[in-house]
Parts: structure tokens; C-alpha cells; sequence
């Protein structure tokens, strides 16, 4: 079934009624007021309550790693937003930060009160330095409502140098610390060790909007959306072969055939979710595949491609992305990175035979269980699937 | 003092000399100079007690810190496939033609260097490319070579 330009934006309209919880405009010292007569246990409660997981991709629930963060005996606590958006696909938070970064703001108060901090952090992407005027000024305005309503909380803005590494919360602190954005042992966690050795909790913009959201309707509300495993709704960011790209926000859950519908050009041989470090979905799977934790998880980055694009293309492009981004710590990502690169290219060159291609399956399976990070974990997610579902596009 | 010392000097003074104040101080020296110089490299670990192999070592770990010389102006054309399905290529020839360099290259003017960049968050507006630290989207050959004229008075 193939709608027209107009039915689809009218059906996505008909979603934004639905949801609208990111882009919707509402007074954020009025949230601050309600903040205010909760204890911290009534708000992580509340967010524990709603079921929010991470927005950023890797999921971990919020209202757990709040308490978490709490429970850590320390005077000197800190919350960190990672605008560190890097991920191929992914766009969304810029627009958060264009429209409502009061929002996010509110976010971080909200997860200061929680566990105690007086210092936040956003850690913003150099690629978004164009941001930063616009957001100093409101941050000026907010510290402004902050200080008429006693509260001592205060937000400081660090910039990125353009690594996508950095987005993953311990090579982001590291960056903080001023040093290479190298990913650290794990544990200990960000939650006792994190900013210069003090308990930190790094959450995603769209998650720290969603916990402003959260308190302000009240969890039942957030939680009506969503399936048991994926509560809420989530932006996404779609691109590449859609008659209506850009940022939406839509309940989880859906399948890929169900955003197919609303957002591709008839066409769609593939949908890439989770950007460059997710999962690429084939069309005969679209039906069964469910966007949320059950399914395919995701940062919000949906690449739509239709039957003329090549799949070797695509993930060649992934590839060299990875060799340019492993940070180069640990051996599997950042060899077996450029091993899986040249390989495909062998094959495809034909220096190499096709049978090598399982050699290469194997070396991906060794980088997702012994890379450092979340960065080399998954690069066999783009690789593995595209490669199994489309082994010719990648041989000949 | 040089003027490259001078600076460094002024910025670690707005900065501190914690070792949390490094990334900063670094950005607004290649802010002021487009790059890192070595001399710059060396002052700023002197300031901050650190080795110059320290610095440098961090320095080298992020993009957006040079350590070639580069031009006044920088574009960052970003090359994920989304923009590619856009014709970035396309557009990657136009500022070519235009500056006359290859991408990765700086004009003999010192006027722009031509980078290549991942994702710049644009994909639904694509091809997109910064030019220092302003957005240029849905890009056509033409509007590529009036954003660069911009910058030529």
C-alpha cells in the first residue's frame, strides 16, 4: 500500500495528536515549582515508575541509574546531558536543543535534586558550536528562575572536538577531564566514578526531556504509550530515500513495515536502524521486526534506501567511518575495523573468494565480544546484517 | 614573548591551569590561529605543568583540533552515505572547480581549507556542509559556490 505525499502527512499528523510530548510548548518553572515539593525519592520513583529507558540507544533505565547515583555517598555529584550527537542518521537532539532545550534544562534540575548534584554539564558536539550563543542566553534565563525559586543547581556548557567516540559516556568524561576520548574499564560506572572520580549521571537530551515531561504529566500518561518492554514514545530522525524526511516523534513499538508505510517512497529495499552502529532490516522482514527493545533497538536513526541503492555501497560507507572513529585503544575494534573494510573490498575486487566472507563473520563475532566499548561491540550489527541479507550485493 | 606565546598566555589565563581546562584552552587556540603550532603546543604545557607529549597526544585525538596548517576558513562537507544519496560528490566537484584544491587541501591563499566530515546531524537536509562554524544545507552546486563567495568580500 503506497499513500501519496499529502495521506502521510496527514497520517503523521494524526500521530503528533497522539503523542507530542517532546516539541510540545509548556512553562518550565511551573515544572520546577512541582519539583520543588518532591523529595528525591518521589522523583526518581516517578521516573522509575514510567519506564523510560535511555534515549541515546543503549537503553539502561533511567529511574535506575538515578537511584544509582543517589545512593552514592558523596558531596560532589555531578549530571552531564551527552549532546554529543554523532551517530550517522541521528539529528533529532539538535532539534530538541533548537526548540526546547528549557526542556532539557528542567531535565537536569529534575536529576539534580534526585541525587544531589549543584554542577551540571552539557557536552555539546563541536559540529553544533553554532548552538552555543543561543543556548547561553537561555541558560541565563533559566539560572535566573533557578535562583527566584532557592535552587542551587548551575549549567555549564563544554564543547566537543569532533570524535564520535566521545558520545559513549565514559570517553565523553574522559574528554571532560580534558584528556584523549578514550573509553574506560567498566565498572566501575560513571554512577560512583565518573567527572574527576565523583558519582556522575550522563543521560541523553531526549531522555532528560522525557524525565521533565514525565513529572510534569505524571508517569501513568507516559507510560500509556509504548509496548511493556519500550514505554513512551521517541523522536526519530528519518532520512535517505522518504518523501517526508526529518524529525518525528511516534510511539514505540511499531513495526518496520508500519513506519515503512508512513515514510518511504514505495520502494524500500532496506531500513538501517540505529545508524551506522545498528541494524539494517531486509524488506521481506519488515512485517516482524519491532521498533524497541524487543525488536530493534535505537537511538532514533531510521535510513530509509530503495532498490536502487547499493547495499555494498552503504556498508562500505559504514566501514570507513568505523576505521576513522575506533579510537584505536583496543585491538579488535581497531584492526578488525579495517579488516572488515579491506576484506570486502577484496571480495568485491575478486582477489579474494566469496567464502571469505565467513572468515569475516567470524572476525566480527570476536570484535562484539572483545572490544573495550560500545563503539567496536557494535560495528558487527551493521556488518552482520547487511552481509546476511544481502550477500550478493556484497560479492558481485 | 611571541605572539603565539602571548596567546596561549591570555587563554590559559581565562581558562585555569586545571588539566579540565585543556580541551578549551586548545579550541580557542585554533579558533584564533586555525591550528595548532607546535610552539603553541609546547607554552600551553608549560602553563599547565604537563608534557608537551601530553598535550600533543591529546591534541591529535580529535578532528576539529588541527595540527597542519589550515586556512582562514574551514568547510566540513560531510560524506555519510545519506548526504551522498543527495550528490555530495556532486557538490565536492563544484568547490573544487571553485578553489581550485583537492579535498583535503588548503587554497595557496590561506583562505579556506576543504574537509571532508562524518555526520554533521543534516541527514534529512543533505547534501550539508559547516564552513567554520556555520550550517550550510540541501545544497546545490550553485548555493556550495555563493556560501564560499561569502566569505571572499
Amino acid at each position: 500500500m503506497v499513500m501519496d505525499r499529502e495521506e502521510k502527512v496527514k497520517k503523521l499528523n494524526e500521530h503528533k495528536e497522539k503523542v507530542n510530548q517532546i516539541f510540545q510548548p509548556i512553562n518550565f518553572c511551573e515544572i520546577l515549582d512541582k519539583t520543588i515539593q518532591m523529595n528525591p525519592e518521589e522523583i526518581i520513583s516517578e521516573v522509575t515508575e514510567s519506564g523510560l529507558r535511555g534515549r541515546g540507544g543503549a537503553g539502561f533505565p533511567t529511574g535506575l541509574k538515578w537511584k544509582f547515583a543517589s545512593e552514592q555517598d558523596s558531596d560532589v555529584k555531578y549530571i552531564i546531558a551527552n549532546a554529543d550527537e554523532g551517530e550517522p542518521g541521528t539529528f533529532k537532539d539538535r532539534q530538541i536543543l533548537e526548540e526546547q532545550a528549557e526542556k532539557m534544562f528542567v531535565g537536569m534540575a529534575l536529576c539534580a535534586r534526585a541525587i544531589g548534584a549543584k554542577e551540571g554539564f552539557i557536552y555539546l558536539r563541536a559540529e553544533y558550536n553554532y548552538l552555543k550563543p543561543d543556548l547561553e542566553a537561555r541558560l541565563e534565563k533559566f539560572h535566573g528562575c533557578l535562583k527566584d525559586k532557592g535552587l542551587e543547581f548551575a549549567i555549564s556548557i563544554r564543547s566537543g572536538s569532533g570524535a564520535y567516540v566521545c558520545g559513549e559516556e565514559t570517553s565523553l568524561i574522559e574528554s571532560m577531564e580534558g584528556k584523549r576520548g578514550e573509553p574506560r574499564n567498566k565498572p566501575p560506572y560513571p554512577i560512583s566514578n565518573g567527572y574527576l572520580g565523583q558519582p556522575t549521571v550522563v543521560n541523553n537530551v531526549e531522555t532528560l526531556v522525557y524525565t521533565a515531561m514525565i513529572i510534569h504529566m505524571g508517569h501513568e500518561q507516559f507510560k500509556a504509550l509504548g509496548t511493556k518492554d519500550s514505554r513512551g514514545a521517541k523522536v526519530f530522525s528519518v532520512s535517505g530515500d522518504a518523501d517526508v524526511e526529518g524529525i518525528y516523534e511516534l510511539e514505540l513499538g511499531m513495526t518496520i513495515q508500519e513506519f515503512v508505510d508512513l515514510f518511504g517512497d514505495g520502494d524500500t529495499k532496506a531500513v538501517q536502524v540505529g545508524g551506522s552502529s545498528g541494524f539494517c532490516v531486509p524488506r521481506k522482514k519488515f512485517g516482524e521486526t519491532i521498533i524497541g527493545f524487543e525488536g530493534v533497538p535505537t537511538g532514533g536513526s531510521m535510513m530509509l534506501f530503495n532498490s536502487s541503492r547499493s547495499m555494498y555501497h552503504v556498508l562500505h560507507n559504514y566501514l570507513e567511518f568505523f576505521c576513522e572513529e575506533s579510537c584505536g585503544q583496543c585491538t579488535p575494534c581497531r584492526v578488525g575495523s579495517q579488516q572488515l573494510l579491506k576484506g570486502i573490498e577484496a571480495i568485491k575486487k575478486g582477489d579474494k573468494p566469496a567464502s571469505y566472507l565467513e572468515e569475516l563473520k567470524k572476525l566480527a563475532e570476536t570484535m562484539r565480544i572483545s572490544s573495550k566499548c560500545g563503539l567496536g561491540q557494535s560495528i558487527p550489527n551493521p556488518f552482520l546484517s547487511i552481509v546476511e541479507n544481502f550477500r550478493e550485493e556484497i560479492i558481485f | 614573548m611571541s605572539p603565539t606565546a602571548e596567546l596561549v598566555k591570555r587563554t590559559v589565563e581565562r581558562h585555569g591551569t586545571q588539566r579540565e581546562s585543556l580541551l578549551p584552552i586548545l579550541q580557542d587556540i585554533v579558533k584564533a590561529q586555525h591550528y595548532l603550532t607546535d610552539e603553541a603546543m609546547v607554552e600551553v604545557a608549560n602553563l599547565l605543568d604537563l608534557s608537551a607529549a601530553e598535550v600533543y597526544g591529546t591534541a591529535s585525538f580529535y578532528t576539529f583540533l588541527d595540527l597542519k596548517p589550515r586556512g582562514e576558513n574551514i568547510i566540513r562537507i560531510c560524506k555519510t552515505i545519506t548526504c551522498y544519496m543527495k550528490g555530495k560528490d556532486e557538490i565536492i566537484k563544484a568547490i573544487e572547480d571553485r578553489l581550485k584544491i583537492k579535498l583535503g587541501e588548503t587554497t595557496s591563499d590561506g583562505k579556506f581549507s576543504f574537509l571532508a566530515a562524518n555526520c554533521i546531524g543534516w541527514c534529512h537536509e543533505g547534501p550539508a556542509m559547516l564552513i567554520n562554524d556555520k550550517v550550510y544545507t540541501k545544497l546545490t552546486p550553485k548555493k556550495a559556490i555563493d556560501a564560499i563567495n561569502e566569505y571572499y568580500d
